[in-house]
């Protein structure tokens, strides 16, 4: 054999090694998702956005003290912002590499549940012997709970109190109230808006909190008996009634058809609205922005000559566990920390939320006293979060949103939109 | 290379023929089903002609504002510290990062923004506009974003190749009695001419990958007045869980920029 034969097999031989090398340290690279075992201890991942969203330091502080409480067992914090963490939950869903245990936001279950990535919490409890009677809620897909709500946050109507002087009105309690209302502020001269709606469709969630609470609100529902789609029913109808009448008369804040929640929240902040739906979250936020900004929080007007109790949208922190996690025991006894009444009174009252423990009473001493003015709409109320568990349900929402944009920006009828939404949602479900 | 390039490629590929990939266990082979599918959907006429508005729009204005620049920092009329303040400022654009460029033109644009301001204190306009929420306004403000953020590199090539030009030319051209219109056209341009076709086909392949800037100034909307293959696509894949079909709308993207990436090799080898 002559070298130079010898020299071209080695290089393919070189070649093939590299080639194999690669591609086991791209698999290696790939197949990291999840817990591991390092020296008798189990390490889990967890994967949440509620860390940013907390006070420096102290969600960690709460994870050191399960740590203590459960020797043997690391948690290992994997913590973004709520977009980027749903961006690469949806990707470990995809791949099988999701980590241990995760936040989850309700709109996402029943897709990770129907895709099998998410574990069967009812399995977990009973398997553990858990009382389920604390938990204020569950969020269950065909009979098995798939989250469970660690913290909620409810949505009232935030209302500046000086815009609404400076107008010469009182705070709205029905429709009609609220339009007039809308109308005097926008008439007064002080260069602010009556109301906004947040509907760009990068995240259209403004049709859960700006639009349908309305709906809710009057004892509504944009569901049928049977828990499917009932979205051009009399009630929805009204509420984008309602809300058409306001975009033409140019009480709602320009802008909208591109506007995101924390926009939304800048302009209440900024003063240039008098009211808005938003969540109890953030107060802290608006405080922090403008400490001068005398606002309050109250419940959301009512349709005229409804009488009945109102129904209050709300989000949660939910948790939930992956299905394929190798660590079900432990990841199972993190989830129950969480829920415990110590560890999940602390945390809802860091977040400023109520507690998924049915058990736990909020502590207002030291919170904002617009949180126990929220804690009585919350129970004056009932909860209502129906898109939660629904299939699809952020493209339910935008399917929505881009009917609603016809009808605002094109006048599209309303009837006509509903439908077409109606239809497409019945194919989702 | 195969692993980072080829199988990538390929995998999108083998996705786009079958069915619910991803979220289905077992998908099965549907061939082009999903072409046919996105080739139907209305949503993706809009979005294929808003991209090609959007891309021919921007790499247009990037090549007349760069070589428009490049000429003004190129010129021996102005002094050397005004060319140097001037320098500066036209390449701040290209400083930023597409997430803070879309923060800082949704603050501009918006209709209590500096924009909107100016243009009434002046009396341009009479009212505020919604730019960004507006469905008549939107491509076009989208637009003018990515024409801000993307033409320092046009006028940072062409400046190069303006100072690559002999003066020699334009002596002999001026003994010949041309005036500058005419040495624009007949030495300026024919000396620019490898630059601005390799830059125009980059452009064209950089823009029609835009998503970043899209995505964070209006989503796509107002309605679909700024889809674009790119976020049609992430719709596709993160918001209907449509992975396959998202496969065969990244497919069309990946032939789109394959044409134009062949066209610049095949330039780059021509100059060569």
């Amino acid at each position: 054999m002559n070298s130079a034969v010898r020299h071209d097999r080695w290089r393919k031989q070189t070649h093939v090694m590299v080639a194999a090398l690669g591609v086991v340290a791209l698999a290696a690279g790939c197949g990291s998702g999840g817990g591991s075992e390092e020296g008798g201890d189990v390490t889990i991942e967890f994967m949440q956005w509620w860390e940013p969203e907390l006070p420096d330091g102290e969600f960690a502080a709460l994870i050191e003290q399960f740590e203590e409480e459960n020797p043997g067992i690391d948690v290992e914090l994997l913590s973004g912002p709520y977009a980027s963490i749903k961006d690469q939950v949806i990707a470990g869903s995809a791949s099988g590499t999701m980590p241990d245990v995760l936040g989850l936001d309700g709109a996402w279950v029943h897709d990770f549940a129907t895709q099998g990535s998410i574990a069967d919490l009812s399995a977990a409890m009973s398997d553990a012997g858990y009382d389920d009677s604390q938990l204020a809620a569950q969020v269950q897909v065909d009979g098995a709970t798939r989250m469970i709500p660690v913290v909620n946050f409810a949505y009232p109507m935030f209302v500046n109190n000086s815009l609404l002087e400076q107008a010469g009105v009182e705070v709205p309690t029905t429709w009609s109230e609220f339009q007039s209302a809308a109308q005097a502020v926008v008439d007064s001269g002080s260069g602010a808006s009556g109301f906004v709606a947040a509907l760009g469709l990068e995240k259209p969630n403004g049709i859960n909190i700006d639009i349908l609470p309305w709906t809710w609100a009057s004892g509504g529902t944009m569901l049928s008996e049977d828990g499917g789609p009932a979205v051009n029913n009399e009630d929805v109808t009204a509420t984008i009634e309602f809300i058409k009448e306001m975009w033409d008369a140019g009480v709602i804040a320009p802008g909208g058809l591109t506007m995101a929640e924390q926009d939304k929240v800048e302009e209440f902040t900024n003063e240039r609205v008098a009211m808005m739906v938003s969540s109890l979250a953030h107060i802290n936020l608006i405080r922090e922005n403008n400490p001068e900004l005398d606002f309050s929080v109250v419940p959301l007007p009512v349709q005229d000559g409804y009488t009945g109790e109102s129904g209050v949208r709300y989000a949660s922190w939910g948790i939930g566990m992956s299905a394929n996690t190798e660590h079900p025991e432990e990841s199972w006894k993190l989830i129950e920390f969480l829920m415990s009444e110590g560890a999940n009174g602390q945390l809802s009252a860091l977040a400023n939320g109520f507690p998924g423990n049915a058990n736990v009473t909020p502590d207002f001493t030291e919170s904002d006293p617009l949180f126990e003015d929220a804690f009585n709409i919350w129970q004056a109320g009932y909860p209502v979060s129906e898109f939660t568990g629904l299939p699809l349900a952020d493209e339910l929402m935008r399917v929505f949103d881009e009917e609603l944009q016809q009808v605002l920006a094109e006048d599209k009828p309303i009837d006509e939109a509903l439908g077409n939404i109606q239809t497409e949602w019945e194919g989702s479900f | 290379m195969a692993v980072l390039m080829a199988l990538p490629i390929g995998m999108v590929v083998w996705f786009s023929l079958q069915n619910n990939v991803i979220t289905n266990a077992s998908p099965q082979f549907v061939g082009l089903e999903h072409y046919l599918e996105i080739f139907a959907d209305a949503q993706f006429h809009a979005a294929l002609k808003n991209t090609a508005v959007f891309v021919l729009a921007s790499v247009a204005a990037h090549l007349v504002i760069g070589l428009a620049f490049a000429m003004l920092l190129n010129t021996r009329l102005l002094p050397h510290w005004v060319k140097t303040i001037f320098r500066t400022i036209f390449v701040l654009p290209w400083l930023l990062t597409v997430a803070i460029v879309a923060v800082l033109w949704r603050l501009i644009l918006n209709p209590n923004g500096v924009f909107n301001y100016l243009l009434v204190s002046t009396g341009l306009i009479d009212a505020p506009r919604e730019w960004l929420a507006d469905p008549n306004l939107a491509l076009f403000a989208v637009v003018l974003i990515n024409i801000w953020c993307g033409y320092p590199f046009f006028m940072i090539s062409l400046l190069a190749g303006l100072q690559g030009i002999s003066a020699d030319l334009y002596e002999a051209a001026s003994v010949d009695g041309a005036g500058p219109i005419r040495a624009f056209f007949s030495i300026t341009i024919p000396q620019l001419r490898p630059i601005i076709i390799s830059m125009t086909l980059l452009d064209l392949i950089w823009t029609s990958h835009q998503f970043t800037l899209i995505w964070m100034t209006t989503g796509g909307g107002p309605l679909d007045r700024t889809e674009l293959l790119s976020t049609y696509t992430y719709k596709l894949a993160f918001s209907q869980y449509m992975f396959s079909a998202a496969s065969a709308s990244a497919v069309v993207v990946l032939v789109i920029s394959a044409v134009l990436a062949f066209a610049y090799v095949r330039h780059q080898r021509a100059r060569d």
